[in-house]
């Protein structure tokens, strides 16, 4: 997930090489990877029925991880797991009354969510409202056998009662900060890393 | 009837082609001096210093509603408007309800505007029964009622031989006949100028060839005639083109402009302001600047206003159904005085096309400040600057496209028949 | 970008059309879903007011607010009665004081959404204002030209019909010319505005040299009234002239496809064979018609004036 501000638009990447103030890096791109490896392990771990996983990425952060998780999965276990893509914008509960409109993204949901297991990829976890309006927006695709959580970063500040099943790492922040999945060029191809930057306004994950 | 001073002025006299710094004596009614320098005793004065003195306005065609439609305006309310805006004679016309083509009717609004309003009215008769352009009125008794002119405006004799019949009838009383030139079958059901901005904005339009052809026909009647044709609120470059021939060929056609066909081009009616509206309506920039042209070189002789109040219901409602028309006798001074900041007139020029000159077409005695002369008189401040709320005018109705614009130019007193009628700062002054 | 909501395409910036049509192409995603119904506007409420009778239109509106899970009503005055006794403001008046979040018009006179936006708080979205604008419908076609063509920049666009009545017509010259593709018009001299060519069209009254070339070949609706010898002295002669069939439009490309805003007057505007099958992608319109104006709603809904203008 990245951190709308409730104006508008993600914070712009910082310009490759360029000097920041207040901006750490708290995974770093093989921080990340082996993050991904050792969910995937949890993954099989705790889900009897490989074949009914369908790992389904919450953009724009989510996108790359789901596929990463996809990939890692294959090479443990040699099944494909169908990869989604689901857009939660039309889910948020601020929206209309903040009088932002974010910009949509896509969604490609190639397969049907009935009787599957479900992975919500996130990239950071807060509030626990990006989850709900995923769930939200699953529950109108179908009835999925089960739901679980992929975040890779959680970094606090539950609203709601959302538990996320597999954690990358835990970091602890304050409310002000903005933590973001990124690769230094704006894209979210490899190399990626997590920072976080002094302020970024209220986080809406 | 007191004396009145007006000192210090600059002296505008169509009569006598004066344009110089003076003192004006009012007395008994009448202009008994016009002077460098005036001492006077037991006179009221008038400080016109930086004012233009000139003999007070005259309107050839504003529509004063009664009888009939006072919800819009009455002939009180209109002459309150009409000397706030510095017009100490109006002639109104007769599309009231009854049709002013009636004797008993132009006695009404005479016998009005004797009690009720402040600026002389003279009322324009109907030059067909009911405006049907079929029969024409009895014009020798309207005229020995009043009536100054003959119009069907508001609508258009379209049948020629009642026109022509019309047009040679009148010569019996040698009287203007007054067109509202526009031909119904060409303009449809047009509301703004035919040309790139009707295609913007979706609305019918009103080609300009509509009054062209009307005003063309019209001349040759005239001509045949020998008739006085004159021709209402000009707007096309088409129709000042024939004038001006006709003219030259020796032709009696006076004509008129208002102050919307001088100053906004169709371009206005883009935001769908319905006090935008206007029959004829607002054309482009080119017909503007030919009309200030014609008003120049005299080709068009006075500037009309064209006052035509309607009610709020009558206007606020789709562009297409709205009344066409706008207020202008509270504002016509302050647009026009644009030709003057911008070269076209001379302040002269212009006073002469506000008074001598429609005074001369309606056979009034008017337009003019020399000694003996009928004390009406306006002291004009050029340079004044207000704002413009129809909702605090003297109209009954709101209907302009200057409302809430700010205006430079304004009359800040009224004299009529040789009483203060209206003085800016205090208003209309009972008698 | 849409201050007072979405009066016309004139008033649109490229980027505001690239906007919508992203926005719309998320939407035809939700369309494609077995429940297709998204939260995003629930307890919001659309008004439809609809001066002028239009089942299409109306039904399209309808079914994408529903859609975002919006409250709709549908409000229909009689229109003429309306003019005389109770005037714009006052029905613009009344509705403002009931809050809605967006509200539809459509009326037979130009200016009237216009006029009504004016006074309203809400945003109003213009679904048809006489002869002047109907922007989604322009933003539908440009949806659907973008799905099959890929792109709109640099095609050539031949619009066929009554151009001096049609509202779809201004907005799709407008759209279409904003987007990079070249727009022609054609029609008999009598169907043409004036002074059409200052609109940045090219003006025709030869169907086949029109339609040499093109990309697109919209033809518009002819309302029969018109045709009864004011304007064009009969239908046959206008089929015979201005439709289109198989034959005529050889003269345009090999891939052209041909567009319509229906109803059709099968045999009239088009063939009856090219009103119902490709390349006609009339059905493909109105499919996008539900998408386009689910963005128009999802993106000016809710926001009182001071917003949008802030952005």
């Amino acid at each position: 997930m990245t951190n709308d501000s409730p104006r508008g638009n993600p914070s712009p990447p910082a310009q490759a090489g360029g000097a920041e103030s207040d901006c750490r890096v708290v995974l770093d791109d093989l921080a990340i990877s082996r993050a991904l490896t050792r969910i995937a392990h949890e993954i099989v771990e705790r889900n009897e029925d490989l074949g009914k996983l369908y790992l389904v990425g919450v953009p724009n952060g989510g996108v790359p991880l789901a596929r990463q998780l996809a990939a890692n999965l294959h090479e443990i276990t040699g099944i494909d797991t169908v990869v989604g893509i689901l857009d939660t914008t039309l889910y948020r509960d601020d929206l209309i009354s903040s009088g932002s409109r974010p910009p949509l993204r896509r969604t490609e949901m190639p397969s049907a969510v009935d009787d599957r297991v479900v992975i919500l990829v996130d990239d950071v976890a807060s509030t626990g409202r990006t989850i709900r309006a995923a769930m939200d927006a699953l529950m109108d695709f179908g009835r999925p056998r089960g739901v679980q959580v992929v975040a890779l970063v959680d970094r606090g500040h539950r609203e709601l009662p959302i538990k996320i099943d597999y954690v990358g790492k835990n970091i602890p922040t304050k409310r002000s900060e903005l933590v973001k999945l990124r690769a230094r060029d704006g894209s979210y191809q490899r190399p990626l890393e997590v920072v976080v930057l002094a302020e970024g306004g209220r986080a809406d994950g | 009837m007191g004396r009145i001073l007006i000192r210090g002025g600059r002296i505008l006299d169509p009569a006598t082609d004066r344009d110089a710094p003076g003192d004006v004596l009012i007395d008994d009614g009448r202009v008994a001096a016009v002077e460098n320098s005036i001492d006077a005793v037991d006179a009221e004065i008038i400080d016109a210093s930086g004012c233009w003195v000139a003999p007070g306005l005259v309107d050839l065609h504003a529509h004063l509603r009664e009888p009939g439609q006072e919800y819009k305006e009455d002939i009180a309310s209109g002459g309150r408007a009409a000397v706030a805006g510095g017009f100490t004679a109006v002639a109104c016309m007769a599309n009231t309800n009854p049709v002013n083509d009636d004797p008993s009717v132009t006695d009404y609004i005479l016998d009005r505007a004797r009690h009720d309003s402040p600026a002389r009215v003279y009322p324009i008769a109907a030059a067909t029964k009911g405006l049907g352009g079929e029969v024409m009125t009895e014009m020798v008794a309207l005229v020995a009622a009043g009536a100054v002119a003959f119009s069907d405006d508001g609508k258009t004799i379209m049948d020629s031989g009642v026109q022509r019949r019309v047009l040679a009838y009148s010569k019996l009383v040698g009287v203007p006949v007054i067109v509202h030139a526009e031909d119904r079958t060409l303009v449809g059901n047009g509301v703004v100028n035919e040309g790139p901005v009707s295609t913007r904005i979706g609305l019918p339009g009103n080609p300009s060839v509509a009054e062209r052809v009307q005003v063309a026909r019209d001349l040759m009647l005239a001509e045949l005639t020998g008739a006085h044709l004159h021709v209402a609120h000009v707007s096309t470059a088409g129709a000042v083109e024939l004038i001006r021939a006709a003219r030259n060929r020796g032709l009696q056609v006076t004509a008129e402009v208002t102050p919307h066909h001088l100053t906004l081009t169709d371009e206005a009616t883009l935001g769908y302001d319905t006090n935008t509206k206007m029959a004829p309506p607002l054309r482009s920039l080119a017909d503007l600047e030919a009309c200030r042209r014609g008003l120049a070189d005299g080709t068009i002789d006075a500037i009309a206003t064209d006052h035509a109040p309607h009610a709020v219901h009558e206007k606020e409602v789709e562009f297409t159904t709205a009344a066409s028309g706008v207020l202008g006798l509270e504002t016509a001074l302050a647009v026009v005085l644009d030709l003057v900041r911008n070269g076209d007139l001379t302040p002269l020029q212009l006073i002469r096309r506000l008074t001598a000159n429609p005074a001369r077409i309606l056979g009034v005695d008017g337009g003019r400040l020399d000694s003996g002369s009928p004390a009406d008189v306006v002291v004009i401040d050029p340079e004044r600057s207000w704002v413009y709320d129809p909702y605090k005018g003297y109209s009954k109705s709101r209907n302009s496209p200057w409302a809430g614009q700010t205006l430079q130019g304004r009359a800040v007193a009224t004299i009529v028949a040789g009483r203060l009628v209206y003085d800016v700062d205090r208003g209309i002054l009972a008698p | 970008m849409m201050g007072r909501g979405l009066l016309g395409i004139e008033d649109l910036e490229r980027s505001d059309i690239e906007r919508i049509l992203e926005t719309a192409e998320r939407m035809q995603e939700v369309g494609r879903r077995d429940v297709k119904k998204v939260p995003t506007l629930r307890g919001r409420t659309i008004v439809n007011l609809f001066f002028e009778p239009s089942t299409r239109t109306r039904t399209s509106f309808e079914i994408a607010g529903k859609r975002l899970s919006a409250d709709v009503v549908n409000f229909m005055p009689a229109s003429s009665s309306l003019t005389k006794h109770e005037s714009i403001l006052d029905t613009a008046k009344n509705l403002d004081a009931m809050d809605p979040d967006a509200v539809v018009v459509r009326h037979a006179v130009a200016g009237v959404p216009k006029r009504i936006a004016d006074e309203l708080g809400a945003p109003v979205i213009n679904a048809g204002d006489g002869a002047h604008e109907h922007p989604t419908q322009a933003l539908l076609d440009l949806l659907t030209v973008r799905e099959e063509k890929g792109r709109i920049d640099g095609l050539t666009v031949t619009i066929i019909g009554d151009i001096a009545h049609s509202r779809v017509a201004r907005s799709d010259i407008y759209a279409f010319l904003k987007m990079g593709a070249e727009v022609r018009v054609a029609a008999p001299p009598t169907m043409l505005p004036a002074c059409v060519e200052s609109l940045g069209v090219k003006a025709f009254t030869s169907l086949r040299e029109a339609i040499d070339g093109a990309d697109v070949v919209m033809a518009l609706r002819i309302q029969m009234e018109r045709l009864s010898g004011a304007l064009f002295p009969s239908v046959r002669e206008y089929s015979a002239t201005f439709g289109v069939d198989r034959a005529k439009l050889r003269y345009a490309k090999d891939d052209a496809i041909v567009m319509h805003p229906g109803p059709v007057n099968r045999g009239v505007e088009l063939s009856p064979d090219l009103a119902d099958h490709r390349p006609s992608v009339i059905l493909d319109q109105v499919r996008n018609g539900v998408a386009i104006r689910m963005a128009v709603l999802y993106l000016l809904a809710g926001r009182r004036r001071v917003e949008r203008e802030e952005e």
